[in-house]
């Protein structure tokens, strides 16, 4: 590509990659802008703040991992992400805007504390935590199967229709938490068998977190193999790709909507069971906390693949942690916290125009720009 | 002369059994090892930051207990914005482990997390301010606080009658007719209304009452829309127990309008959102609770289930009385807080209202069965209704004579 310089060419140009770059190049782009993100955060807080930079990365490092506590609490909250994501990930393969997480969480939440709060007396801890992921599995899927539907019959827009399941879920939820209030009046519902933990996920290897590190990966790995290897994976590719190369082929598109939402919301809903039973042990209007639509990052950014995931909802999580314990240390705002997540995140998202695309400067030699 | 001096001594110990009192029924604890003041650690976990009104008065009730005692910024680790939800355990326990000996929280909804984290680290102390389980926990190291706010509620009262009394007799406004903004229908609410009511009606004995819920402690929208509600009905005083400056707002709004309208705030001083139409506000001086309760830590002595104080140890207040206040509402005031303080006045005295018709003679605060209706426990002595006593957050749950709620 030796070009001549070109009096009308402009300063900068941009073009689309024509092959995707090596994985080790796209790898070194996003470590080249982790790096710059660091670097302005640095000048920011040290502009606006007046503290030392390293000691503040330092602290946002130990908020994450500082203790054995911490480094579990991470891993349970970033464990949350994953299974949401993982969930996610079937629907916007196939193109479909699901952005109704947070309402499938919430219903697969409310029928976890519904079997928490009305089988706990009379049922002990396993056979009650399968019959509450059964039904929180259908309660989430069934959230999911409601906008698929419509979808496959009427192709209703999926973007506001999942978006308003969400309302009408967190609706749902404060029915729930006024009629479970506990103490009556306060409109929480307190923590469900402070007591006598039943329905709480038990300890595994001595950790309180322990099962939901196993339920989690083993669903991104079956969602690995599911989308990569089976037939149903395929048909959820061909139908995102280009519906009518998929009615060509013969594939029933309907059928693939229908079903792959109720997986998708299946799963979420799984991670509204995790929620309620593996961490708060209560439920509230804010127990999906937003993590559906952070979700739709993490599943975006790692292109679907569930390994991937694992990766970035460790990072989003840590900036989330780091955050917490920096306004707390330094007695900052928090709004300064979120400031230096926001600029690690653009950075990040920002890499990805870096490695789907070149850019090319006015000038004698072609050069390629990393970050 | 010995016998005189043992008279005395009980006298005060009664005294100070009825301003600090310790739950019955919870075993009596022991004392602890004594904390040298520079190895005291506190940890504070906190619902909003400074910029609510709430959260601020409890990190200004912190910040001058810490001022009192001579703990430096280093011992105090403040969280914010943390939500009623295993994040606050989450909390509780990253400060345990970060060796605070002493962790507070400030927001009701964090007491069940607050008590799960108690259970898990025996040897810290845990205190959830607002809360009302502590003494139903049988842990040994968990606490409820809460100050007298019913006393500056009815002191607020008493603001509102003198200033509905001066317009009754102007000729301004003819139905001695008050409104209130009210969060929840939940005892503490109730029983702040019921003193904000009794305040007003020892100024003006025909005066009635509507309460309006939002059904949230914090929204500025609900609680306007409730305020104009309660003003179009013809309202001419508006009290509130909600944590909003929307009533007030409301309120001044109204009165810009040509309405002969006033209100009556919460928390924090209305005079900035609300300059003619504001009267005061009834306050909380958290400083006032958390000092001792912190010396109490450095010093070892056996720590109280509840812990509960007013206006004779300053733990309430009123803001400083509005431009529009009646003429004569300070004296009055001065009054009122000193026969609180000497307690010569009970707000809650059972002469002063009825239920249904006919006073009340007896009244049981405590649930111990969950269902949430008190089964055991005297509230009424000698003829007032103790609130606060026999445990820190308030369980006057009476709907009285005259307050009329409205959903």
């Amino acid at each position: 590509m030796n070009r001549e310089p070109n009096a009308r060419e402009p300063f900068v140009r941009v073009s689309k990659r024509g092959v995707a770059i090596p994985m080790w190049k796209a790898f070194g782009i996003r470590g080249i802008a982790l790096v710059a993100s660091l670097v302005i955060c640095s000048i920011l807080i040290y502009g606006i703040v007046k503290l030392n930079p390293l000691k503040v990365f330092a602290a946002m490092f130990e908020g994450a991992f500082g203790t054995n506590k911490r480094m579990w609490v991470m891993i349970r909250d970033m464990m949350m992400l994953l299974c949401i994501s993982v969930g996610l990930a079937p629907a916007f393969k196939m193109r479909f805007w699901n952005i109704g997480a947070e309402g499938q969480i919430l219903v697969g939440g409310i029928a976890s504390a519904a079997c928490m709060i009305y089988l706990g007396k009379t049922i002990s801890t396993i056979p009650l935590m399968i019959i509450m992921l059964v039904f929180s599995t259908l309660a989430g899927g069934l959230w999911g199967l409601i906008p698929g539907l419509f979808k496959a019959r009427w192709k209703t827009n999926e973007t506001l229709f999942t978006l308003m399941m969400n309302y009408i879920a967190i609706q749902i939820t404060a029915y729930f938490v006024a009629m479970w209030e506990n103490p009556i009046g306060s409109n929480t519902v307190g923590v469900i068998n402070s007591k006598t933990k039943v329905g709480w996920f038990p300890e595994v290897f001595g950790q309180a977190y322990g099962l939901n590190v196993i339920l989690v990966l083993a669903l991104a790995i079956g969602m690995f193999i599911y989308l990569r290897y089976s037939k149903q994976g395929y048909e959820i590719a061909v139908v995102g790709e280009s519906e009518n190369t998929a009615r060509y082929a013969a594939i029933n598109v309907g059928k693939v909507i229908v079903r792959t939402m109720f997986i998708s919301g299946a799963l979420c809903g799984i991670a509204g069971f995790l929620a309620v039973s593996g961490a708060s042990h209560t439920i509230s209007a804010s127990t999906a906390g937003g993590r559906g639509f952070t979700a739709i990052i993490v599943a975006w950014l790692a292109k679907f693949n569930s390994f991937v995931m694992i990766l970035i909802s460790a990072l989003i999580v840590f900036l989330d942690k780091g955050a917490i314990e920096i306004a707390s240390r330094f007695n900052l705002n928090n709004h300064v916290s979120s400031m230096l997540t926001g600029i690690i995140l653009f950075f990040i998202l920002g890499s990805e125009f870096f490695i789907n695309y070149q850019v090319h400067f006015r000038s004698g030699k072609h050069k390629e720009v990393q970050a | 002369m010995k016998k005189l001096h043992a008279i005395v001594m009980a006298l005060l110990l009664v005294l100070a059994m009825a301003t600090t009192v310790l739950a019955e029924g919870a075993a009596p604890r022991e004392a602890r090892a004594p904390i040298a003041v520079g190895d005291l650690k506190v940890g504070v976990i906190l619902i909003h930051d400074e910029n609510s009104g709430y959260d601020l008065a409890h990190i200004d009730g912190i910040k001058s207990a810490m001022a009192t005692l001579g703990l430096k910024d280093e011992q105090v680790i403040f969280k914010y914005n943390i939500p009623e939800d295993e994040t606050c355990f989450d909390t509780a326990v990253d400060l345990a482990e970060q060796g605070c000996q002493i962790i507070i929280s400030d927001s009701f909804g964090h007491q069940s997390h607050m008590m799960a984290a108690a259970a898990e680290y025996p040897d810290v102390f845990f205190v959830a301010s607002t809360g009302d389980t502590a003494a139903l926990e049988n842990l040994p190291n968990v606490a409820n606080m809460f100050p007298f706010t019913f006393q500056s509620r009815f002191v607020s009262g008493v603001v509102a009658g003198m200033k509905l009394k001066e317009l009754m007799d102007a000729g301004k406004a003819t139905d001695p007719y008050i409104g209130y903004v009210g969060a929840y229908p939940y005892a503490e609410v109730v029983s702040g209304y019921t003193a904000f009511f009794l305040g007003i009606r020892s100024i003006v004995p025909e005066a009635h009452m509507d309460v309006q819920y939002t059904n949230s402690w914090y929204d500025p929208i609900a609680e306007a829309e409730a305020a104009n509600a309660l003003m179009s009905k013809g309202c001419v005083i508006i009290g509130q127990h909600a944590d909003s400056t929307g009533a007030p707002s409301a309120v001044q709004a109204a009165k810009d309008g040509g309405k002969e309208v006033y209100s009556v705030g919460y928390n924090i001083d209305m005079l900035s959102v609300a300059p003619t139409a504001a009267l005061t506000s009834a306050q909380n001086n958290w400083g006032a609770l958390y000092t001792p309760f912190l010396s109490k830590m450095i010093s070892g002595e056996a720590m109280p289930t509840d812990f509960a104080l007013g206006y004779a140890d300053d733990a309430v207040m009123i803001s400083k009385l509005g431009e529009s206040c009646a003429a004569g509402s300070a004296e009055k005031v001065e009054e009122v807080i000193a026969a609180l303080k000497d307690g010569s006045l009970q707000v809650f005295d059972t002469a002063t209202f009825t239920v249904g018709g006919a006073p009340v003679t007896t009244y049981a605060w405590q649930d111990t069965d969950g269902d949430w209706v008190g089964d055991s426990g005297e509230a009424i002595v000698d003829g007032a209704f103790l609130e606060s006593t026999f445990r820190s957050a308030p369980y006057f749950g009476l709907r009285i004579d005259g307050i009329k709620e409205l959903n």
